[in-house]
């Protein structure tokens, strides 16, 4: 019963919403092999055009839009792809390839390229990242003048000519339509695989993603090569459609098109920016008095957007969440569901911290900390504002790193520094101020949790193998049984950003046992909630730790660490007051006349 | 050959020293790093052209409507692309919002003044060789700036209402700092630092409207390097970058001068992010 009900709001919606998407592409896709029927080699160009520009802006918008990285300057991708391709054609350079290898030479020099532009976002953030990319753009434009030899310098040097079955024509039509619709085609798959989830959690919600086992570094390393390389792919394609190229087809006007059609289109979907792209390209084609002025209104556009509507028009037609929602919601967890989630073992492991010290500055947030977690028993961890408790639970799950004392899980001492090594421990937490993906749905979130538990790789998630359907299904299953434990199954379609903090409390706790946690970390996870949702939470976090996990549960509510912690440590200045059975801390007198007052 | 290293090395690199200058005091002043700074070297140039060659006015009438129409520019900056984002700061939308409005201004003075690089009038006729006006009034202009700054920052009181802004704009704010009218003032600074930049090296920069994405870029790089909104690095940072420009230019080709400079701005951002002289990032847990 449980599970029928559990998963058939999600499932209809998502039938319909795949339903929906996919009557848009059949649409796109239709009209795109039938346009030759119109016999007009005017319009063939435009749209080749269009198709060579989404082929690049399908790879950057996975960067831009799910990433949140502000490549400014891909451009260059296209510039490098298209001097490629000629010059190994040509065989200024070289021997002269044959024109489909010197193709995926392109690809492959765009994805070193953007290789190497994105290394250093991995480090910086925006500004700086964008900055690069922009100077990569310079510089790639600088040496295309200044290799004579090679490019041609400003003269230019001639494109590469495809020969059969994509020789010019139709036929070169049919090859970017082809590579668009492949394009399209692996960049969806990314965005709906765990990876594509993946990459939305590091623009919106960085922390909460590594402490679910997302490494950073190496997904965007495989997005930017695999960006780079679409790029690169398109490169060839235009220095073939232009015939002969200069190192003025390469613009920056380009690049600006490329953003604004992503920004239009709206951050997190595929169909708006491919829609933007087409419209962009299209449109200096029938206004041609403009055509001066292009850059210009492509320029103010960008700053409108920017301005008036930075969700994009996605967000505006996003008629699905403007449904209210039930008004008085009610989060009935149902901890009986857990034995399922969870693998219950009676293995015990404990985690042991002894005598960590860290300070910031001058200021000693904890000195000479002694913290033991078992498996099935509630750790309680209290203490007044300042004290250290979060700090605490930060050097557990590996934020800081504390100037002396050790962190040992079962006798092995645990790394710092890196946050996201902590989910292989199966160790997972949930955060003071909740983190989340405010556009993703509560399904979606959750399913973050479950993401170090994929089985294929990058490139099986790119061409949808079975391994990655095998992910996503299990992924599914797994966080449909989180929400109906917690009791949030009805709201699993709902955009994240719409819930009430109560809910949002829940959520995270959900997207936590994804991990099937070995131990739980709740940092004030009754903050904000009813008494009634309290006593709620209590019960749900006691039937965890029934199941052989250690719950580490740093709280304000007194009354909810007497009821349900096995063992309570109270902190002052980053000292251990106290620490001993609940009824043990309730009579210490200590404790109560410096924190509990009464 | 070494002396045209050398001088023209210093001429481009207090050029680039100003342009991060520029960056610095809309940093400071709203913790924003806008990509108007290049477009206002841009502008220099070109202004400073319209104004003494195409209009004939008198080289320091010239000057003085350039640097206002910089402090203007710098103005609208702020009103249109800056206060509109800094509410939602941390989405970073302003990278955007000046990077748009810098190129709707490129793309004007492309219809209006042309996409080719026109020459910059010799405004001071003597002097050959080091005294060559090319040389020293990009230097001058650096200087003269550095030690206006200094003077405004130390002995004026709105010079360290901009300092408290930087400092801490929230506790600038509940002392009764006016800070809105401060970071206006701010970008009012900054443009005409801008405008001088390029005003200043424009007869060996041109007038020229490519000149905004290499100054956008080489005067993003000492600033970088040096560390965002300290002064001193980005004019050692500046010059430095200037001489090994030219040097590099002249001894081993521009290609790879450019893939040199570009290198570099990469590995020390990766190894120090915050820059070789800056301070490292704060907590975000």
């Amino acid at each position: 019963m449980t599970d029928a009900t559990a998963s058939a709001p999600a499932a209809g919606a998502s039938w319909l919403g795949k339903l929906e998407g996919k009557v848009s592409w059949i649409l796109l896709g239709v009209a795109g092999l039938l346009l030759p029927l119109l016999d007009d080699s005017y319009i063939g160009v435009i749209a080749q055009r269009a198709y060579i520009y989404w082929v690049l802006s399908a790879g950057l918008n996975l960067v831009v839009g799910y990433a949140g990285q502000i490549a400014i300057g891909w451009v260059s991708m296209l510039t490098l792809g298209a001097y490629t391709t000629a010059a190994l054609t040509a065989g200024t350079a070289t021997e002269p390839w044959h024109p489909y290898l010197a193709l995926i030479a392109g690809g492959v020099v765009g994805a070193v390229a953007g290789l190497v532009v994105g290394l250093p976002a991995l480090r910086l953030r925006t500004f700086y990242f964008a900055m690069t990319t922009l100077g990569f753009a310079t510089i790639v434009t600088q040496v295309a003048l200044a290799w004579k030899s090679v490019t041609g310098g400003g003269v230019g040097t001639p494109g590469p000519v495809f020969p059969w079955p994509f020789d010019p024509g139709w036929g070169f039509y049919y090859f970017c339509f082809i590579l668009a619709a492949l394009a399209t085609w692996m960049t969806a798959n990314i965005a709906s695989s765990r990876f594509g989830r993946a990459l939305v959690a590091i623009r919106d919600a960085e922390v909460a993603a590594e402490a679910s086992g997302i490494a950073k570094p190496k997904l965007l390393m495989a997005v930017f090569l695999f960006a780079g390389a679409l790029g690169g792919v398109a490169g060839g394609l235009f220095s073939s459609l232009q015939s002969y190229i200069t190192p003025d087809a390469f613009t920056f006007e380009i690049s600006v098109l490329f953003f604004i059609a992503i920004l239009i289109g709206g951050r997190g979907s595929i169909l708006g920016p491919a829609l933007g792209t087409i419209i962009l390209t299209a449109l200096p084609e029938f206004a041609a008095p403009l055509v001066q002025w292009s850059t210009f209104l492509y320029a103010a556009l960008l700053l409108v957007i920017v301005l008036v509507i930075p969700g994009g028009i996605a967000d505006l037609l996003d008629y699905k969440n403007r449904r209210p929602l039930e008004q008085h919601r009610e989060i009935a967890p149902r901890q009986e569901l857990l034995g399922r989630l969870l693998d219950k073992s009676d293995a015990k492991h404990t985690i042991a911290l002894k005598d960590i010290a860290l300070h910031f500055g001058g200021v000693r947030a904890i000195d000479g900390l002694d913290l033991e977690i078992r498996s099935g028993e509630v750790q309680g961890l209290i203490g007044p504002n300042g004290s250290g408790k979060t700090t605490t639970l930060n050097v557990i799950s590996g934020y800081y790193a504390p100037k002396s004392g050790t962190l040992m899980l079962d006798g092995r001492s645990l790394p710092f520094g890196q946050p996201h090594l902590r989910a292989r421990y199966r160790i997972a937490r949930t955060f003071q101020t909740p983190r989340l993906v405010g556009a993703a749905s509560v399904l979606e979130n959750v399913m973050i949790g479950g993401t170090v538990h994929g089985h294929a790789s990058f490139a099986e998630a790119t061409l949808a193998l079975p391994r990655n359907r095998r992910d996503e299904k299990l992924l599914h299953e797994a966080a449909m049984q989180a929400l109906a434990t917690v009791g949030l199954e009805n709201l699993a379609g709902v955009r994240a950003d719409r819930l009430q903090h109560s809910e949002l409390r829940f959520m995270e706790i959900a997207r936590a046992l994804m991990l099937r946690p070995a131990f739980l970390m709740l940092d004030e996870p009754a903050a904000g909630l009813s008494p009634e949702e309290i006593r709620r939470l209590g019960s749900l976090i006691k039937a965890i730790s029934r199941e052989g996990t250690g719950v580490l549960l740093v709280e304000h509510h007194a009354d909810l660490i007497f009821d349900i912690c096995d063992h309570v440590t109270v902190l002052n200045l980053g000292k251990v007051l106290a620490a001993g059975t609940p009824n043990e801390i309730r009579s210490h007198r200590e404790v109560v006349s410096a924190y509990l007052g009464a | 050959m070494f002396q045209s290293i050398i001088s023209y090395g210093l001429a481009v690199g207090a050029v680039y020293a100003l342009i991060g200058i520029t960056y610095n005091v809309m940093f400071s002043a709203s913790r924003v790093f806008s990509f108007t700074a290049g477009m206002l070297g841009m502008l220099g140039g070109v202004l400073g052209a319209l104004f003494i060659t195409e209009w004939g006015l008198p080289a320091i009438v010239g000057l003085v409507l350039v640097l206002a129409c910089g402090a203007v520019l710098g103005i609208v900056t702020e009103i249109v692309t800056v206060r509109p984002v800094l509410k939602s700061i941390d989405q970073h939308l302003y990278v955007l919002s000046t990077l748009a409005f810098a190129l709707m201004i490129q793309q004007l003075t492309a219809i209006w003044w042309g996409t080719d690089a026109r020459p910059f009038p010799r405004l001071i006729p003597v002097g050959a060789g080091w005294l060559d006006q090319q040389f020293w009034l990009p230097m001058l202009a650096c200087a003269v700036t550095i030690v206006g700054l200094e003077l405004l920052y130390r002995k004026t009181l709105i010079g360290r209402a901009f300092l408290a802004i930087a400092e801490d704009s929230y506790a600038a704010r509940a002392l009764g700092l006016p800070e809105t009218g401060l970071r206006m003032a701010s970008y009012a600074l900054a443009g005409m630092i801008g405008a001088l930049a390029g005003f200043s090296g424009a007869e060996i920069l041109l007038a020229f409207m490519g000149n905004q994405a290499i100054l956008n870029f080489y005067g993003f790089v000492p600033v970088a390097l040096g560390g965002m909104g300290s002064n001193r690095g980005a004019v050692i940072g500046g010059l430095a970058l200037g001489v090994f420009q030219q040097a590099a230019n002249f001894l081993v080709g521009g290609i790879f001068a450019a893939v040199a400079v570009f290198a570099v701005f990469i590995v020390v951002l990766l190894l120090r992010p915050e820059g070789l002289a800056g301070a490292s990032a704060a907590r975000r847990v």
